[in-house]
């Protein structure tokens, strides 16, 4: 058995909007419904009805981890998620400046840097997202599944070019 | 906390704006949304104001759940005197617009008086801007709500905007926010035009404390849970609201060529899995969208495949597009639908009203009532798609003598046309009816009859009365949380019970508005789904507030009671053609011509209808003339209105 760990998988194709894993999010880690607070966001293209959720990829190589002047980030390989350590950080939100995604983000009101957490094991996002939008599954599983889906496409397109010869 | 939302009354004349914070006393009497929406309007106008003038009152508004965590807490409600009934106007639509107010501070936004030129509004956290809307003006729906975004350098403003149609004065223009989402009825974007108000933006990073987040969460799950597990939300998820379409059509309950037949024949043609083949990106599991924070995701998405609109992005269309561009004119084409669903949506003007009121023409056209010289030139045929395309565009520019003469509503243009067209118009209070046909079902026709608004399906209608449920399980539901004892009947064609199911109805769509929740998470098409046993639950996890189901009741009554005071005093009365809780004459005297063998020659019977308003305004605490009895005030608390609490 290989050692390994679960990410969360986005399926943006999926995803219809709703920003329910945006509100739950910020209820689950602050006690308050607030996008601002959620560490996921779904980015949209209102005018083409396209929503894609945006989150920390929690990388193996992570700018945020590489960039932090005082060593506060870190890769907890357990759970598979990079962590912050609050009594190390000094808020000075370089980890925000360098992330390619915008994982990281700055609570001006509280004053701190936040990040995905994946819940501890058990994301609210996913939980709540009845369209699989977000999925939370193996690291391993993420490349196979999305083979298939490309197969699927793929089987797809040539019977209908079998069909107009 | 969401019960620290404020409260802002914006007198566009002067500029002046006053913040007030919504008092505990209120909450418990009115609690949010469009119940103390109903009370801000009875104590905010003055009996009689023109519903075109700046006495009167604008409200938008959150409910008191909007942006907790709750399911589908997306609604936001419009409310003021109708300039198309003169009676009460008020709306309600999805989207994303409540939670932004919320988030910025606010619950209600009361606007009167009137802006000198062309204006919008600025919500963000606690702070109102009045802005210039100059360059807005002209712009449709969507236009101006990504201009707007570009004007404040924000992508994440939410806005709810007027068209074309709200500018000009289109009686039944409505109030739209993202591509679809509509505060459709009663004309609340011309109240919005009335008033050079362009659109109402907000923009909000302020907490909502959770009273109980561990609790709210959960109990949040459990309730998309019950709600998702539901076949109709299921259904409703794949195909949105059109899955009725089919079923409707094929048992005799679909308004065709204005109210001539009760079933259409070419409507596998706008069937929404035949859209779906037609349409690229369209209805399917992949292709739908949803409101804040709901799970349903009703909303199909679509581009328009061929016409002078091809290409274009578009969402719906909702069951009313399919009637109004389908059934009500006899068009065959789902292109016709997409396009007129598009056009209604750009313009931001009322399908249902749109739809009824043209194929109402088109009948006047082929009895002769309107003549040619009239159309200038347009054969209004039944059919005839690119007429009825072409009077939207009419309509909503004011363009041509029947373009003008429609775009002032049903009994204002029946009284221009003069000679008998009044008979023909499908309306109830001076609103046009959807495209539904109530002759065979006495409950629906009550319903329409006695609407708040006027004629309309989303005030009362016990819809679950058609699924012939067992009479145990229609008396497990209609007798809970006050008991219930009458009569009740499974049987749709029968009038007994009726009056109580759509007073249970009528009570049940107020406390979910107030709440600021959609309907399609309560006792509306599915029988399974939430109701107030639930809701002081959710209630008290999310704002600490603690109702019994009985209280909650209540206030749902009492508001609704206020709602008829207002009407009241703008001087309905029961068996008046243009403001009472009456039908057309042909509900009585032209029977069902196709459907279902048991639909068939069926009619509203004068006498039993009735009845059922008697009953119904006993179960309300009415006197036989609709009035409210003084000890039914006395108990309901409302003998001192208007009482001016904030």
């Amino acid at each position: 058995m290989h050692s390994s760990h679960k990410v969360l998988k986005i399926d943006y194709e999926k995803c219809t909007g709703c920003r329910l894993c945006e509100l739950v999010c910020a209820v689950k880690h602050d006690h308050v419904s607030n996008p601002m607070r959620s560490r996921i966001r779904v980015i949209k293209w209102e005018a083409e009805g396209i929503y894609v959720p945006m989150a920390c990829q929690q990388c193996a190589d992570a700018p945020c981890v590489n960039a932090c002047p005082v060593k506060a980030l870190s890769m907890n390989e357990d759970l598979g998620r990079v962590e912050v350590d609050y009594d190390v950080c000094i808020g000075c939100r370089t980890c925000v400046s360098v992330c390619p995604f915008g994982g990281m983000q700055y609570i001006s009101a509280d004053k701190r840097v936040v990040k995905c957490d994946l819940c501890d094991g058990d994301p609210q996002c996913v939980r709540f997202c009845e369209v699989k939008a977000l999925e939370f599954v193996d690291v391993d599983d993420v490349s196979l599944d999305l083979k298939r889906q490309a197969a699927i496409r793929l089987q797809a397109a040539d019977k209908k070019a079998a069909a107009l010869q | 906390m969401a019960l620290n939302r404020k409260l802002a009354v914006i007198d566009l004349t002067t500029g002046d704006i006053e913040i007030k914070p919504i008092g505990i006393e209120v909450r418990r009497k009115f609690l949010g949304g469009r119940g103390l929406d109903a009370y801000l309007l009875y104590n905010y106008t003055e009996k009689g104001c023109d519903p075109l003038g700046p006495d009167n009152v604008l409200i938008i508004s959150g409910g008191v759940l909007t942006a907790t965590c709750a399911s589908a807490t997306a609604r936001t409600h419009i409310m003021a005197k109708s300039p198309l009934t003169n009676l009460l106007g008020s709306s309600n639509m999805g989207g994303f617009f409540a939670p932004e107010l919320a988030w910025a501070g606010f619950h209600h936004l009361v606007i009167k008086g009137r802006a000198e030129k062309p204006i919008y509004l600025f919500v963000h956290d606690g702070e109102i801007e009045i802005r210039d809307a100059g360059h807005l003006w002209g712009m449709t729906t969507t236009e101006t709500q990504w201009a707007i975004r570009e004007d404040l350098a924000d992508e994440e403003v939410k806005a709810c905007v007027i068209g074309p149609a709200g500018e000009n004065l289109v009686r039944y223009a409505n109030v739209m926010t993202g591509i679809k989402n509509a505060a459709g009825r009663t004309g609340m974007g011309c109240v919005m035009g009335s008033k050079n108000l362009k659109a109402v933006a907000a923009r909000g990073t302020q907490d909502i404390t959770i009273a109980r987040p561990v609790e709210a969460l959960e109990y949040n799950k459990r309730f998309i849970d019950q709600i998702t597990s539901a076949k109709v939300n299921q259904t409703q998820g794949t195909l949105g609201t059109p899955f009725i379409w089919g079923a409707t059509n094929c048992w005799g309950g679909l308004r065709t060529r204005n109210f001539q037949y009760n079933q259409c024949e070419n409507a596998d043609d706008i069937e929404p899995e035949r859209i779906d083949e037609i349409a690229e990106e369209t209805i399917g599991p992949h292709h739908m969208t949803g409101c804040f924070g709901c799970q349903v995701h009703c909303r199909a998405q679509y581009k328009i495949p061929s016409g002078p609109y091809a290409g274009k992005y578009d969402e719906g269309p909702e069951y009313t597009s399919q009637g109004a561009f389908g059934a009500e004119p006899d068009c065959k084409s789902a292109v016709t639908v997409l396009t007129g669903n598009h056009l209604v949506n750009q313009y931001g003007v009322d399908n249902l009203e749109i739809g009824s009121i043209i194929s109402w023409a088109m009948e006047l056209y082929e009895l002769g009532i309107i003549t040619k010289e009239q159309t200038d030139g347009l054969e209004l045929d039944w059919g005839n798609d690119e007429a009825v395309l072409e009077m939207v565009h009419r309509i909503c520019q004011r363009k041509g003598w029947l373009g003008d003469t429609l775009a002032d509503g049903g009994i204002q243009a029946s009284e221009k046309i003069g000679k008998s067209s009044f008979d023909y118009l499908i309306q109830v209070k001076g609103m046009n009816n959807l495209h539904s046909d109530e002759r065979a079902t006495p409950a629906l026709a009550l319903n329409v009859a006695t609407s708040s608004r006027g004629s309309d399906h989303l005030r009362s209608r016990p819809a679950i009365d058609l699924y012939h449920l067992p009479e145990k399980v229609l008396r497990k539901i209609y007798s809970s949380p006050v008991p219930y004892d009458g009569p009740l009947s499974s049987e749709h064609t029968s009038y007994v019970g009726k009056a109580w199911e759509v007073f249970w109805q009528e009570n049940t769509y107020m406390a979910v508005d107030c709440l600021g929740i959609c309907k399609y998470h309560t006792t509306f098409l599915g029988a399974t789904l939430p109701n107030f046993e639930d809701w002081p639950k959710v209630l008290y996890y999310n704002t600490g507030l603690e109702f019994t189901p009985v209280e909650l009741w209540d206030i749902a009554v009492r508001c609704n009671m206020i709602e008829r005071m207002f009407n009241l005093r703008e001087g309905m009365s029961r068996n008046d053609p243009h403001t009472g809780d009456v039908l057309n004459h042909r509900y009585h005297d032209e029977p069902c011509r196709r459907g279902a063998p048991d639909v068939v020659g069926l009619l509203i019977d004068r006498e039993k209808f009735d009845q059922m308003v008697d009953e119904f305004y006993e179960h309300k605490g009415l006197d036989p003339d609709g009035v409210p009895r003084p000890q039914t005030l006395e108990r309901l608390g409302l003998s001192n209105e208007p009482s001016h609490l904030v």
